[in-house]
């Protein structure tokens, strides 16, 4: 047995071979690291508001609601977030889910365009140029959307367009859960 | 019509620098921002520090620590700043704690163990094992007897080996 011995790096690397495979076509879409948000409070934040006649944008004090909510992370020059958009419209319209939106790195004309365009299903709109409130909620790019709970607690981020699939077996599950 | 239009691309591309972020005035500072920035990660161009990238997150992100290199945190703070935000993952220069242990100490186990393996066999003159015992006094007689045996017999006849 002792003269197998010599066979113990192939094993160790086809132990390292196998490990590293299973990692690299494991389910593609966790491509970034999960938030630091998750579980935690919302970050400290206040954008003014996008829309004309809006008294005020969005802060961390209109998160703390008692039912969970959706905020969404959008820009007009942003194609996924347009093919996502008829998505949360269905989602605020049919589905009565409440979304809030942070409209990253935008121009106000270019967005409030797209809005009248594309369709407004938000309740609060912040408005954030300079992407300053985005770095806040560690936004990478856009879309990302986020559920925060009735406790004010961030919940779930997904980074990328919502799709169907996403929304059907991880957005409305969650949503359920939180007693939305 | 196309020359005017050239005109005006190349127009805009010299421009855009200048559109680019407010760099401190004072170069030591700027220095120090940058220095801090190749300590981040990029996370978008994930190889990337925050200070090489070219993607606008990045640039974002060095904006956020001039603001807190202006708010007088310090190195450590500025960073810490960052990772609360996008996570642990933006250190390029990974924390030492629990779940980053294996990271740190594999590659001084592996030399020690490399090394440990190569004194082993060299002081072994190159072999794995252990060099056999020498022989006890009785062995030694029992083969200088067996020796001496086959010494004196006569070699076998060809002939013997036919049948």
């Amino acid at each position: 047995m002792r003269r197998l011995l010599f066979l113990l790096p192939l094993a160790g690397f086809f132990a390292v071979a196998v490990w590293g495979g299973l990692a690299l076509f494991r389910d593609g879409s966790a491509r970034l690291p999960p938030s630091t948000l998750i579980d935690q409070p919302v970050p400290d934040f206040a954008l003014p508001p996008l829309r004309a006649g809006d008294a005020a944008g969005l802060a961390t004090a209109d998160l703390n609601g008692a039912d969970p909510v959706l905020v969404n992370v959008f820009a007009s020059w942003c194609v996924p977030c347009l093919a996502e958009h008829p998505l949360l419209t269905r989602l605020a319209e049919e589905d009565g889910v409440v979304i809030h939106a942070i409209n990253f790195k935008d121009t106000a004309d270019a967005a409030q365009a797209w809005l009248a365009q594309h369709g407004d299903p938000f309740a609060r709109i912040g408005f954030d140029p300079e992407g300053r409130g985005g770095i806040e909620w560690g936004v990478t790019g856009v879309p990302e959307t986020f559920v925060v709970d009735g406790d004010g607690r961030v919940r779930w981020r997904h980074a990328g367009p919502l799709t169907p699939v996403i929304v059907d077996q991880s957005l409305m599950p969650l949503l359920a859960e939180l007693g939305g | 019509m196309t020359r005017a239009l050239l005109a005006l691309m190349f127009g805009l591309l010299v421009l855009a620098p200048a559109a680019a972020e407010e760099v401190f005035d004072d170069p030591a500072w700027e220095a120090r921002a940058q220095e801090i920035g190749r300590q981040l990660r990029c996370v978008v161009c994930a190889n990337q520090s925050v200070s090489d990238s070219n993607a606008p997150l990045a640039a974002d992100i060095l904006g956020v620590v001039r603001e807190r290199i202006a708010a007088g945190d310090d190195d450590t703070a500025v960073i810490d700043y960052v990772a609360a935000r996008y996570g642990d993952f933006v250190r390029l220069r990974p924390p030492f704690q629990a779940n980053t242990l294996v990271l740190w100490l594999a590659p001084a186990a592996a030399l020690v163990l490399g090394a440990g393996l190569a004194v082993t066999v060299l002081a072994r003159g190159g072999r794995l094992r252990r060099e056999p015992e020498p022989l006890t006094v009785e062995e030694q007689a029992r083969i200088d007897a067996v020796l001496r045996a086959e010494a004196g017999q006569q070699p076998p006849d060809p002939g013997d080996h036919g049948r």
